[in-house]
């Protein structure tokens, strides 16, 4: 037996050798293959979109509030709150959203020495009953009079009456499910437009704008994917081909089934209601199946990761997202600040924050009193104009839409 | 020591030098007489119901309310004494046990939450909604033996590793249910705006302590959550060790050692372990009733395999069969992560690592400790402890002579 | 898939169909479908059927070995074959194609192998030496598990950068799936035929060695009477570690032939569904039973794809946990029943 062992240790160990001997050999004839195969692509901005679907032209971000007011502010000791995801596996969202309030707040307090505020992150990791649990902890503070987040929306309803029944202006830059402002919370603001603008605005846009006449929507399962479907498949109406509406789950990463029958059905469009882990293959495994129609997702899919995954069966999809692009200064400011580019939803934490700091710089230093200025502010952010409705909702919704290429 | 599992000596020893504090703790609490246990009891839980008012720092959360924390500690430490009682006592291997807290939380959320075709809070339904939420927890716990009964029925036959896997694949079942079937569940939507206990409404609070606008301060919901928990907790204490004590629990030991000789010496092994099995999933039935009430908003999410893998986790750190020892098990797989909350080293997050950690912990502890930290004591004589001190004091005669 | 809902516009996906019609439409297309998860299921089977013949124990962990496998595929690939991840397709020809799959193939299965005999060095061989108990060696096994799993999702990031995480590697996609031809309808893809081929040949390998070789009848005694093999001459240690090393290379291999399948599938959490559902197969087979391992597999994948044609895409999961159930309610033996130890196996 131990000679044998010992042979056979001996065959792998020179089955590796050769491996790596082939390997050393190869490895001069592929230098070549390398651009052939890199993807270039990018998710660029294209143009933002009403609720009717039709094209608009992008605000103008010059006049957007700078957080850095007029330099001559002063308050007592105040923060500011952020609440969400800042481990785990959806941390890079709550990350984005805490670095764009914390470029506000530095900003403020750069250009203000009278006035320093102070951010006090909270991480929530996407949890609604740790949400439950630190809620309490943000509202025990007497010093923060204001809340960026949280930012998913199972997580807002497991703690919007929390913030509601104390007081605390709670302004969410990410949580999209149409169902929070519904609940009659007087601290709930939403700082981007919600599922239900955003599946109206797009489904418009397939119909009116691009006038297609056979739409296939394919929803994840999930409250964000289906919420979003589910509109979707509402306003188009008759456009919405109702033999194939697919659900799959969200974990899933075969999509052979689903490709099979929207090859059948042979749609002008298909639109995916879910997040990128899974619009990647599907993309993929529906341009290897042979489908032509355009792919169409929303902010779930509107992710570096979904080029990085989906390589070149990406190109020509098209992105709808309530987040709208970072300008041009703002991204160097950002990436000099922390060192990667902005990502989705930093540009409502920047914006967010700063209609706080106004608020606190305008000398409303108290809870009831900064409520009472988030709820009659009207103003221009980077992102977009800010203005709510009675519900937190925002007042003119901009849906942008972003195209793979 | 007596009754213990045998196991190698010359590891054990060195272990059980390092290890020595939990059998010190172990001994010391059995050698003490039923009123001084009694005595102490009440200290602790009096001791440990004051914490959230009187945090000393080095225990407090930072990051999280700790009147929350132990709020979660206590619905895992029910789960756990539950959990105890198949796995410790009777020696079943359960790995999904969350289907039951899943019952039990969806049975209270399907009653109660407007969003549930089943809702009964309303004109037509029968539950008033003052006491709604206390009225759902035995119809919780009953849905969730019921369930138990029906899972262990078939189930029970089998035997060690098959009957781990087939209550893994129930449990599975279970969440995808609960995830599919969006017409009654609302799926991966959720239930919201579940009933909670409204005790002490006034104008400052006007839905009362146990709800989500009890905010402020150190007698926050979570504190309010943790103390109802921690009466409930005694409670099924005070039960589960009178099973303990019992012909059932002896029978559940002897099902555990050798299931073939009980069987032999005319123990009903199959009623015996149904026994258990619905007895553990009414347990976690009332957790799950407890957690439906304090998070308002239940999930298919949150009841997956990992929590499964946890909650065992918390039976076999703390000493499978010992249902203080698993109240301590569960302690430290709810607070560690929540203390650790935003705790950066090397870079990383802390709290990112916790599965890591008990991962590790684990198969270090089944190495060198696998009966866990405070292990069980038999206690199949009636009169044990009086016995040994006869017993003893013969010796010391003996000696004497 | 499709809803029974073809009157309304607005379709809140119906909870179960009874899409009896779209079973038999794409009925020889679903079952080759069907067969090549099967082969997949079917090598990853065997890992946990064998060690469970010999040891009488089911190693949970077996699942991360698989994970493991798939980033050693890749990462021969990346780094030492010199790929690029990018998302799309390089074309090499067949010839070389295959040899760089192959490589990447011995790869994985080094990686796999090499885990698994680290971890039954590491986990389980000290709980034998002090005679645990069976719930014992479950325990670390999770323990063991959850180790892995998170050393890849949190700590290979910091030793190999771009290397585990929370997202999907990039893939590397050597093959681009394409239909070879058609049969009976069904079309077969060339991802299919590299797959159910490898997988067939390695099956046939692993039975040849463990019914025909001299380490194979070692392997069969010890599962069937330990003690007595000692007697016999037999070492259980080497005994275990071949069992071992064998599950771990049949993982290496299916790790690869997944990446074909799935390129984005390399994940820190890419093993752990799959490997439950490899372990449904191998206790519906029959564990400890080579064959039922296989067997098992592959009905496996077939009933998969059936059960998610005829009530929906998003029952796929529960189809693989419910036959998971009623195997072991009604023949826990399985189908084909005997284990490893018998003289038929």
């Amino acid at each position: 037996m131990r000679s044998r062992m010992a042979r056979s240790a001996f065959a792998l160990a020179s089955a590796g050798l050769l491996v790596v001997g082939i390997a050393g050999c190869s490895k001069q004839s592929t230098p070549e293959q390398d651009n052939t195969a890199q993807t270039n692509l990018k998710i660029v901005e294209q143009f933002p979109i009403g609720d009717n679907g039709a094209k608009l032209t992008p605000p103008d971000t010059s006049a957007a509030a700078d957080p850095a007011g007029d330099g001559k502010a002063t308050c007592p000791p105040l923060s500011i709150a952020m609440a969400g995801a800042l481990t785990g596996a959806d941390a890079a969202l709550g990350i984005n959203i805490k670095n764009g309030v914390q470029l506000a707040i530095d900003k403020h307090n750069k250009a203000n020495p009278g006035c320093q505020v102070q951010l006090k992150p909270f991480d929530t990791e996407g949890d609604p009953q740790k949400a439950t649990g630190i809620a309490p902890q943000i509202v025990d503070d007497p010093f923060t009079i204001g809340l960026v987040g949280p930012a998913f929306s199972g997580e807002t309803k497991a703690t919007g009456t929390v913030f509601d029944q104390a007081g605390l202006v709670a302004t969410t830059a990410s949580a999209t499910n149409v169902a929070l402002s519904e609940n009659g919370w007087k601290t709930f603001f939403r700082g981007l437009g919600n599922d239900g603008a955003q599946g109206t605005a797009v489904a418009n846009y397939l119909k009116n704008t691009l006038a297609l006449k056979k739409v296939c929507v394919v929803d994840d399962s999930t409250d964000y994917g289906l919420g979003l479907a589910t509109v979707v498949r509402t306003t188009l109406g008759a456009t919405a081909d109702s033999s194939c509406n697919i659900q799959v789950k969200k974990g899933d990463k075969d999509f052979s089934a689903a490709v099979t029958q929207l090859k059948g059905a042979a749609p002008e469009a298909i639109f995916y209601g879910g997040y990128y882990a899974e619009a990647a293959p599907l993309a993929q495994q529906l341009k290897d199946g042979g489908v032509t129609a355009t792919f169409v997702s929303a902010d779930g899919t509107k992710d570096p990761e979904f080029v990085k995954q989906g390589g070149e069966a990406t190109k020509d999809a098209l992105l709808s997202c309530p987040c709208s692009p970072a300008p041009a200064d703002f991204a160097k400011e950002y990436t000099a600040a922390f060192g990667q580019e902005p990502g989705t939803y930093s540009t409502e934490g920047y914006d967010l924050g700063t209609i706080m700091l106004k608020g606190i710089d305008a000398g409303k230093i108290t809870r009831p009193d900064l409520l009472e200025f988030v709820k009659t502010y009207d103003g221009q952010g980077i992102a977009r104009k800010y203005q709510w409705t009675d519900k937190g909702e925002l007042t003119t919704n901009l849906i942008w839409i972003y195209k793979v290429q | 020591m007596s009754g213990q599992e045998n196991s190698t000596d010359a590891p054990e020893k060195r272990t059980s030098v390092l290890l020595a504090p939990g059998d010190v703790i172990r001994t010391g609490w059995a050698d003490l007489g039923r009123i001084p246990k009694w005595g102490f009891g009440i200290l602790l839980f009096g001791l440990l119901a004051m914490l959230p008012l009187r945090t000393p720092p080095f225990l407090d959360t930072p990051g999280i309310s700790f009147g929350a924390t132990m709020a979660q500690f206590v619905m895992v430490a029910i789960i756990a004494i539950g959990l105890n009682v198949v796995v410790g006592q009777a020696g079943l291997l359960d790995l999904g046990y969350v289907g039951f807290y899943a019952v039990g939380a969806y049975t209270v959320a399907l009653l109660t939450s407007p969003s549930s075709p089943w809702n009964q809070m309303g004109v037509n339904g029968f539950l008033h909604s003052d006491w709604a939420w206390l009225s759902c927890v035995p119809l919780a716990m009953a849905v969730t033996a019921l369930a138990g009964l029906i899972l262990g029925i078939p189930t029970l036959r089998l035997r060690g590793d098959y009957l781990a896997i087939v209550t893994l694949g129930f449990g599975e079942i279970i969440r995808l249910l609960a995830d599919n079937l969006s017409d009654i569940t609302n799926g991966s939507r959720g239930l919201d705006r579940i009933a909670y206990p409204r005790l002490l409404e006034n104008q400052q609070r006007p839905n009362g302590v146990f709800s989500n606008g009890n905010a402020a301060g150190d007698m926050n919901y979570g504190t309010w959550w943790f103390w109802l928990g921690l009466i409930l907790m005694v409670v099924i204490l005070l039960l589960v060790g009178n099973l303990e004590r019992s012909r059932v629990g002896r029978a559940w030991v002897a099902i555990r050692e050798d299931e073939d000789a009980a069987e032999v010496m005319g123990v009903n092994t199959f009623k015996f372990k149904l026994w258990a099995f619905v007895i553990g999933a009414c347990i976690g039935g009332l957790s799950g009733a407890l957690y439906a009430g304090q998070v308002q908003y239940v999930a298919p999410t949150n009841f997956n395999i990992i929590n499964s893998m946890l909650f065992l986790v918390a039976v076999v750190l703390g000493g499978q069969g010992n249902k203080l020892g698993v109240i301590f098990g569960a302690f430290i797989i709810v607070y560690l992560p929540n203390r650790l909350l935003g705790v950066t080293a090397f870079g990383v997050n802390l709290g990112d690592l916790k599965y890591l950690f008990f991962g590790l912990a684990l198969v270090v502890l089944m190495i060198f400790r696998p009966q866990g930290l405070f292990p069980v004591r038999q206690q199949l004589l009636a009169y044990g402890k009086t016995a040994r001190n006869l017993l003893r004091s013969a010796d010391d005669e003996k000696a004497a002579a | 898939m499709i809803h029974q809902c073809a009157d309304q516009v607005v379709c809140q996906a119906a909870n179960i169909n009874f899409n009896v019609d779209g079973l038999l439409n794409g009925f020889w297309q679903l079952t080759v479908d069907g067969l090549s998860w099967g082969a997949i299921y079917a090598l990853v089977a065997v890992g946990y059927t064998l060690v469970f013949g010999v040891l009488r124990l089911i190693n949970f962990a077996h699942s991360e070995i698989f994970m493991l496998g798939m980033f050693g595929a890749y990462f021969c690939l990346d780094y030492i074959l010199g790929f690029s991840p990018s998302g799309n397709a390089y074309n090499k020809g067949v010839g070389l194609t295959i040899l760089y799959l192959a490589i990447a193939m011995l790869f994985a299965m080094l990686v796999s192998g090499s885990a698994a005999l680290g971890l039954e060095a590491v986990a389980y061989r000290p709980l034998r030496r002090r005679n645990a108990r069976p719930l014992t060696f479950l325990i670390t096994a999770i323990g063991m598990s959850f180790v892995l799993q998170e050393f890849v999702h949190f700590i290979l990031p910091r030793i190999i950068p771009g290397y585990g995480g929370s997202n999907a590697q990039q893939p590397i996609i050597l093959v681009q799936p394409k239909t070879q031809f058609t049969i009976f309808g069904a079309s077969v893809s060339n991802v299919t035929i590299v797959i159910i081929a490898s997988a067939m040949v390695l099956a046939l390998l692993t039975d040849i060695a463990i019914n025909r070789t001299k380490f194979g009848r070692g392997i069969r005694a010890v599962a069937q009477d330990s003690t007595t093999a000692t007697l016999m001459g037999v070492s259980r240690e080497r005994i275990i570690m071949t069992t071992f090393l064998i599950g771990g290379l049949l993982a290496g291999a299916a790790a690869l032939l997944y990446t074909l399948k799935v390129p984005q599938g390399i994940i820190y959490s890419g093993g752990f569904l799959l490997g439950i559902k490899a372990f449904s197969a191998a206790v519906l087979g029959g564990i400890g039973n080579l064959r039922g391992a296989l067997l098992g597999g592959l009905l496996l994948g077939v009933m998969e794809n059936y059960g998610q044609a005829v009530f929906g895409t998003q029952w796929r999961d529960v189809v693989a946990f419910v036959l998971l159930v009623l195997v072991l309610l009604i023949r826990p033996t399985g189908i084909l029943g005997e284990s490893l130890g018998k003289a038929r196996a």
